[in-house]
């Protein structure tokens, strides 16, 4: 995008200062979380061998398959390009640097974000960011509009387009039904033969991330990706090579949400200027009927 | 005042015409799909999946059915507002398309979503999601929905109080809809303004909202439609479809029931048109320009064309042919640009929502499924049968009318007077 990021603001501030409006909901929360304490996953795509076990587990975990773990063996699937979906949370991608054309394989699932765009897209609080992490759903509230997976970054909400009663918005739990707080891993990090997903606090990892990086220069591409990425976000990787070309995009730093709120928020709030606006328009009502009757411009 | 003898009256003619019957097929065919959605699944009749959840129902039904039915709005607010007393012949049907437009975009909604039983969350405090600019749309359309229908009450009343006589079992109601028509009656007169102002207001929040909906993918949406003044620039293009739309239609309808058009009334609210495209049209150049953004508008893409068809043919062509005082004063003239600027927004909305948007692991391209766009045929289909059907039963038209009270038709009066010129 070739709009810098203060040329966006300022941008913005011009577009709600004209409008005065678009404040009418907006709530004034602008808190964010802190998300240092939080927790996070570090994906190391050098130590991932590729085996596909953490498909497995997930799939296990939220009994989304009864494939045996052996099926999950068949490296076959490498040939295509996939991507998560509403019976797969999480998939392994093999991807070649075009630099030393070596293969490397990643694993792919919604990042946790910490200023998630799907949540502040969600109309009716379906999805949220909890306080030690995980952006879950809540299907009970969701209406089923879709606007959280035209707003991910990552594209990763997937949809069960073919259940016509029940269709829910899929996308990792970051297994927080298996009780995080109590010790316990996400299933895909615990069945990691290779340790190539480390669990911990987002800080830790960020932290383990540049020093492996510092350890061994030549193994690691200088960059923990989701470190800074759309404002940060829980699940954060290391590659080989650069970023640009595996499956994560580039970014900006800015959290997304900032777009839109900024906006939205406006500079006035707490229903100022529709308040204005309607009274500024009663006035006119009001003032320029006792003097029209009838005779026109023209 | 030159026409008194001009008023608001139910328009007689037979509802059944060749044309008719094809929109009625139409709409019959769409329906069967609607329905069949229902027990399908969306996964069934469209061609959404996880690249693009949305389609044409939410860029053609919803976007652009909200910004063509701005004439409600528009006409509303100058007419009512800013007293230009010439132009109440035209609040009525503006005020019509308003309301069955936004009753389709209602339903439109309804469709797409996948959990639509839920869709009273929206309305429920403990739902509420203030950040959601989707929210803020829903939240607006919906009360602006039921502002629109208590315009419309007044009609409503006037053509039936009195005159309440339901048949058989049903005529137990009688009295009680005479009742609440009378209070209505009573009533509406003293609010009706506190309204048309709300009416106002709340377009103009969800209007420009509609804007901000895709500014929350600044990665997936092509630079030549991401622009964080993409609120404003909604407003103003919804701003400016509002006349054209009535005049598109007001043109349409008089073809249809043989009347003769209200020229005067409507090359001179035309006169608008122009000036309003003029700083639309500036505000995206100079947005395009601030954005560096002109290499887009020449590499050729099909958003590259999309942008300049929408451009060319939707807002400069328009600005010049309204511009022209020979031709706005023709029928075809005005038509003719009218069509232009409903198309452009038409296309702007489309563009926005389908064209512009890039999911970031394509491996296809959208193109909506035949049964998507029967659904979306049938709803406008619906809504032409139903605006005739509602103009034929409630007084929304003005025509002259002759000591009977039934009107004259286009062929009888041609030769009376040239009323264009009379004024
Ligand atoms: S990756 Fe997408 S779905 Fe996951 S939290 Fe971020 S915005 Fe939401
Ligand atoms: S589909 Fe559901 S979870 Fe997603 S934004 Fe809509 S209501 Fe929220
Ligand atoms: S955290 Fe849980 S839900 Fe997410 S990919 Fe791992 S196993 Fe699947």
């Amino acid at each position: 995008m070739s709009l810098k990021r203060r040329e966006f603001f300022k941008l913005a501030a011009l577009s709600s200062a004209a409008l005065a409006t678009n404040s009418a909901f907006a709530t004034d929360d602008g808190e964010v979380l802190d998300c240092r304490a939080t927790y996070g996953v570090l994906v190391d795509t050098v130590v991932c061998i590729g085996c596909r076990k953490c498909e497995w587990a997930c799939n296990n975990q939220h009994s989304l398959s009864t494939e045996p773990i052996t099926a999950f063996e068949d490296k076959s699937v490498f040939e295509t390009h996939r991507r998560p979906h509403s019976k797969a949370y999480t998939v392994v991608n093999q991807y070649s640097d075009p630099a030393t054309s070596k293969a490397y394989t990643m694993k792919v699932q919604c990042m946790h974000c910490n200023e998630p765009a799907c949540v502040s897209a969600c109309i009716v609080g379906a999805l949220n960011k909890a306080n030690n992490g995980p952006v879950v759903y809540e299907a009970w509230k969701c209406i089923g509009c879709r606007y959280c997976m035209v707003a991910c970054p990552f594209q990763i909400p997937a949809y069960e387009y073919d259940n016509a009663l029940n269709p829910q918005v899929r996308k990792c739990t970051f297994c927080i039904e298996r009780h995080l707080d109590e010790g316990n891993r996400p299933a895909c990090v615990s069945i990691c033969p290779n340790e190539a997903l480390t669990f911990g606090t987002r800080q830790e990892l960020i932290d383990l991330g540049h020093t492996r990086i510092r350890m061994q220069p030549d193994r690691y591409e200088d960059h923990v990706y989701g470190e800074t990425e759309i404002g940060g976000t829980s699940w954060m990787y290391l590659a080989a090579a650069d970023f640009k070309n595996t499956e994560l995009p580039t970014l900006p730093d800015d959290a997304i949400p900032q777009h839109t709120e900024t906006i939205q928020h406006g500079i006035f709030k707490s229903f100022v200027p529709p308040l204005a606006l309607y009274g500024f328009l009663g006035l006119v009502m009001h003032s320029l009927r006792k003097t029209d009757n009838g005779q026109e411009d023209q | 005042m030159a026409h008194h003898h001009e008023v608001p009256v139910p328009i007689k003619a037979p509802y059944f015409t060749s044309g008719t019957k094809v929109l009625f097929a139409i709409m019959l065919a769409g329906l069967a799909v609607f329905v069949y959605r229902f027990i399908a699944g969306l996964g069934a009749v469209t061609n959404l999946d996880d690249q693009y959840p949305w389609g044409i129902w939410i860029a053609i039904d919803v976007a652009s059915g909200v910004a063509l039915a701005a004439g409600g709005f528009t006409t509303a607010a100058l007419a009512d507002i800013f007293h230009k007393e010439k132009y109440h012949v035209i609040v009525r049907p503006a005020l019509l398309t308003a309301l069955l437009g936004y009753t389709f975009v209602a339903i439109g909604v309804l469709t797409d979503l996948g959990r639509y039983y839920n869709m009273w969350h929206v309305a429920l405090p403990g739902f509420w999601q203030g950040n959601s600019v989707l929210f803020e749309v829903g939240m607006c359309v919906m009360i602006y929905l039921t502002v629109l229908y208590i315009e419309f009450l007044p009609i409503v009343v006037e053509r039936f109080k009195g005159k309440v006589n339901l048949p058989g079992i049903l005529g137990g109601f009688n009295k009680l809809i005479e009742s609440f028509l009378s209070i209505a009656d009573k009533t509406l007169g003293r609010f009706v303004s506190l309204f048309i102002i709300a009416g106002v207001v709340l377009s103009c929040l969800h209007q420009s909202s509609l804007g901000t909906l895709m500014v929350i993918v600044p990665s997936k949406l092509h630079p030549l439609w991401y622009t964080p003044i993409s609120p404003l620039l909604f407003l103003l293009s919804a701003i400016s479809v509002g006349f054209p739309m009535v005049i598109f239609e007001s043109i349409l309808a008089s073809r249809s029931f043989k009347l003769k058009p209200e020229l005067s009334v409507l090359s001179s609210i035309a006169r608008y048109t122009p000036v309003l495209l003029g700083i639309y049209f500036a505000l995206k150049i100079g947005d395009i320009t601030l954005r560096n953004a002109w290499p887009y508008v020449s590499e050729m893409s099909t958003q590259s064309i999309m942008w300049l068809v929408e451009i060319v043919g939707g807002v400069l062509l328009p600005i010049l042919i309204l511009a022209s005082h020979r031709l706005r004063n023709t029928v075809g003239g005005l038509f003719t640009a009218a069509s232009l600027v409903v198309f452009g927004v038409a296309l702007n909305r489309i563009n926005v929502f389908l064209i512009a948007y890039k999911p970031l692991y394509a491996t296809k391209t959208y193109f909506p499924s035949f049964m998507e766009i029967l659904v979306t045929a049938g709803f406008i289909c619906a809504l032409v049968l139903l605006y005739r059907a509602f103009v034929m039963v409630f007084p929304v038209i003005t025509v002259p009318v002759d000591e009977n009270g039934n009107h004259i038709k286009h062929d009888d009066r041609i030769n009376v007077s040239n009323f264009s010129r009379a004024e």
